[in-house]
């Protein structure tokens, strides 16, 4: 049985934030989960996915974003409860239908679980989706540890079906990827099947009907509002005349702060745990009982430009400080140390820390960027298409592993702004330009978001190659299915969409199909793709190796050795692949046995035939 | 109860996520209060994975710079690199057998040499336990097992107030059979290096 299964209510477990969310829907009686992966949020769908197979929960990894929330939003209406969950990104992607879901509302709970990235450790951007729940008119709750990240998605189901309305949760990396204890509670029975109350005055959004549904949403706020402001999630804490406000994972280190400078007796923190509505009743009150309020939010100073214009509308003169204070900035992700440093500046204490180590006289460190693994298969492709292309070629790549093509030598990636967006630029940067463009896109990020970017380059008659880098799985990620994978080694019997028969589909005339392991093969299928006036498309089929191995698919290849008696030193294996199964001892280049796959890649460029499979 | 701030560091496939998880049900275990955070996603192809092991009731999941009280390190070159973390009084506890980064293979950096990694770390904070983890490992009969070593080590310092017993409990729970021993031997290897280095 799957751990998060386990009825024992009282129990403690040690559990990631995003496993302690996913606990806390199954325990809500969640019968519906729709995703698409992305982290920091990935290991929620991850616990469905599996606990799918063992229940009558339904679960499904979607094509994107916007599909699971619409997924999710017929189910939900029809009265199951349902969780969606994505990245901050990935709401971008499904804003459009989360906009007017807000209009239709739901009938069993639905709960959005949306993971912000500061510091971007695994995003193109570090947009604060606290924004969503202001444009959309959606209530949103900030936990700040394990234990709430649990409960309060518990909370977030009833809050949801009680007004009708989807309710987003919003962690940040942190979060998601804390390990902390939780305390188990019931769990609720799941219904998983329902029957829909037709409505189509209510349902079908036509301006007639979203008229009154505008309206209604409006009413609906005043209804949050006033559970806002009665809501335990927005907790003051202490009764001291320094006023902090704060949210997330900052409220933890606001905390320590207090507690690390001894203030604890001249603080009252006002910790907003049900965000939005913001409860202005209690922040007027929480204002006209302090001196002066710090507010400790990371990225934008949202609750602080609220809390100035409500201090403003009340005629509360105290000073409202946030962004800018003792280094507390816009940009990235806080710590201990700068939030204790932030509130000891503002409230004029001494501070004393122990000082870091003096680092300014190490020598210079080799960095260790993420990199492509030994043996990927984006390596070999990425390599056939610099050979055919040159380096003049503009390289539009996409969101997934073969970004980091991008690191040299490779260097094999000119642009990239979001999912499917390499697709839809090369149409851009074929017109404007009289430079070859080749772009990239890996198989879950075409089904995303490719295949429309796509048909627009073959309607609009645009002249570029695409190669689809197919690995069979949603690599980056940790290795999701997506509608491109073969499903059977996983024991699940999903129909295949084949990523050839997809982009003839898209009316494709030039379609190649190469096993990028044959470099020769592939370097010929992508001189025929330059040679062709038109969108031409080559796809590129090897298993993630990581994945490979996951599923009992793993090469059964030996690995490979460099035969130093041929080796002239060209070193273009290195030069050019940067294998990370290789290495330099002394003045030779040499492979770790251990980490080579056997590709043989390597040994398909070596000029002098040095480099060979390893004898036992 | 002291807060104590327990940082790992290493490459991804190490294991060392594993060994902050492990760290943190034991102190679960011993009803020690307990935060830790990792980084997934990206950061993992072969990149520095960062962990953080919060015991005795710090709310905060992360530890600032210069405020570690234990570093543990599964390759001597990413210890260099999270120095700063440290401050004077900050025991670390690394691994000395180098993994070097593509990036040392395609030119674009030096490697520094093991002794004066371990020079520059001992002049600057004022404990230091350096292991051959990888032969220890070996050893042990698991290459995999360098977070067994590693964890024994840390254990072995007496640094953290999860004791061995429970530690070793911990590890038993949630280690497959196959690689039970081997994970039980590299940890009794880590702490007898450790145990030895305090010794002198």
């Amino acid at each position: 049985m799957h751990k998060l299964l386990e009825d024992a209510p009282g129990k403690e477990m040690l559990l990631l934030g995003n496993e302690a969310i996913a606990r806390g829907a199954l325990e809500a009686g969640v019968a519906f989960a729709t995703c698409y992966p992305g982290t920091p949020s990935s290991e929620i769908p991850e616990q469905f996915f599996n606990i799918s197979q063992e229940t009558d929960l339904y679960f499904e990894y979607s094509t994107n974003e916007k599909v699971a929330m619409e997924v999710g939003a017929g189910a939900a209406v029809s009265g199951l409860r349902t969780m969606v969950t994505m990245k901050h990104v990935g709401l971008n992607v499904a804003a459009d239908p989360l906009m007017t879901l807000a209009y239709t509302g739901v009938k069993g709970g639905m709960v959005v679980i949306n993971a912000d990235d500061p510091s971007l450790f695994s995003s193109q951007n570090e947009q604060d989706n606290r924004y969503y729940a202001r444009l959309s008119g959606l209530p949103m709750f900030e936990p700040s540890n394990t234990q709430e990240m649990k409960d309060w998605t518990v909370a977030a189901f009833d809050l949801s079906e009680e007004t009708g309305l989807p309710v987003i949760i919003r962690t940040t990396t942190r979060l998601a990827h804390i390990r902390g204890g939780v305390k188990l509670g019931p769990m609720k029975p799941r219904v998983t099947h329902s029957h829909f109350q037709k409505n189509p005055f209510h349902f079908v959004c036509v301006p007639a009907v979203s008229r009154n549904l505008h309206k209604e949403l409006l009413q609906k706020y005043d209804q949050l509002l006033a559970k806002s402001e009665k809501s335990p999630f927005n907790e003051i804490i202490g009764n001291g005349k320094w006023g902090i406000v704060t949210n997330g994972v900052s409220f933890d280190y606001v905390m320590d702060a207090v507690n690390d400078l001894g203030v604890a007796d001249k603080v009252s923190v006002l910790k907003m745990g049900f965000s939005w509505p913001l409860p202005r009743e209690r922040c007027t009150k929480f204002m006209k009982s302090v001196d002066k309020v710090l507010v400790v939010e990371e990225l934008e100073p949202v609750m602080e430009n609220d809390l100035k214009a409500i201090a403003q509308e009340k005629e509360i003169a105290i000073p409202i400080k946030g962004k800018g204070v003792g280094g507390l900035s816009r940009l990235f992700e806080y710590d201990p140390r700068l939030v204790r440093g932030a509130v000891a500046a503002y409230f004029g204490l001494e501070h004393k820390a122990p000082a870091p180590v003096e680092v300014s006289d190490l020598p210079p460190l080799p960095g260790r960027p993420p990199t492509l693994c030994a043996g990927c298969p984006h390596r070999a492709t990425l390599y056939a298409v610099k050979e055919v292309y040159g380096a003049d070629a503009i390289n539009p790549t996409d969101i997934g592993c073969y970004t980091l093509g991008l690191q040299p030598p490779l260097s094999m990636g000119d642009f990239v702004i979001c999912m499917g967006s390499s697709v839809s630029s090369a149409c851009g940067f074929s017109k404007a330009t009289d430079q070859k463009v080749a772009a990239f896109i890996g198989d879950s990020t075409f089904f995303h978001s490719g295949i429309t970017g796509l048909i627009n380059a073959v309607h609009n008659n645009h002249k570029f190659t695409l190669v689809i880098l197919d690995n069979g799985t949603t690599a980056m990620t940790g290795h999701q299915i997506h509608p491109g994978v073969d499903s059977t080694p996983m024991g699940l019997d999903l129909p295949q969409v084949v990523v050839e028969d997809m982009v003839k589909g898209c009316g494709v005339k030039d379609v190649h199909v190469v096993k990028p392991f044959n470099i020769k093969k592939t370097i010929e299928s992508l001189k025929a793709s330059l040679d062709y006036d038109g969108i031409s498309v080559v796809v590129s089929k090897e298993y993630c190796p990581l994945f490979a191995k996951g599923i009992g698919k793993a090469r059964k290849a030996r690995p490979f050795t460099v035969n130093h008696d041929k080796c002239k030193n060209h070193r273009d294996c290195i030069k050019k692949l940067a294998c990370p199964a290789m290495y330099l001892e002394g003045d030779l280049v040499y492979i770790n046995k251990n980490l080579c796959i056997g590709c043989s890649v390597c040994a398909q460029i070596c000029p002098e035939n040095a480099i060979v499979p390893l004898k036992d | 109860m002291d807060i104590k701030r327990v940082v790992f560091v290493g490459v991804g496939g190490q294991g060392n996520l594993l060994a902050s998880n492990l760290l943190g049900q034991a102190a679960l275990d011993m009803e020690i209060p307990v935060v830790v955070s990792e980084i997934h996603g990206m950061a993992q192809r072969g990149g520095v994975v960062e962990s953080a092991v919060l015991m005795g009731g710090a709310k905060s999941p992360i530890v600032s710079n210069g405020e570690a009280d234990v570093v543990v390190s599964f390759e001597p070159l990413e210890t260099l690199r999270i120095l700063s973390r440290c401050n004077k009084k900050t025991l670390v506890v690394t691994n000395a057998q180098p993994l070097p980064p593509f990036t040392v293979a395609v030119g674009q950096g030096k490697y520094p040499a093991v002794d004066e990694i371990l020079g520059k770390i001992q002049a600057k904070v004022d404990r230091v336990i350096a292991l051959q983890g990888n032969d220890l490992a070996e050893q042990a009969g698991n290459v995999l097992s360098l977070n067994m070593v590693m964890l024994g080590a840390l254990i072995g310092s007496g640094a953290t107030p999860v004791t061995e017993e429970v530690m070793k409990k911990t590890i038993s729970v949630s280690t497959k059979k196959a690689f039970l021993d081997s994970n039980l031997k590299a940890f009794d290897l880590g702490r007898d290096a450790a145990k030895k280095v305090m010794a002198h």
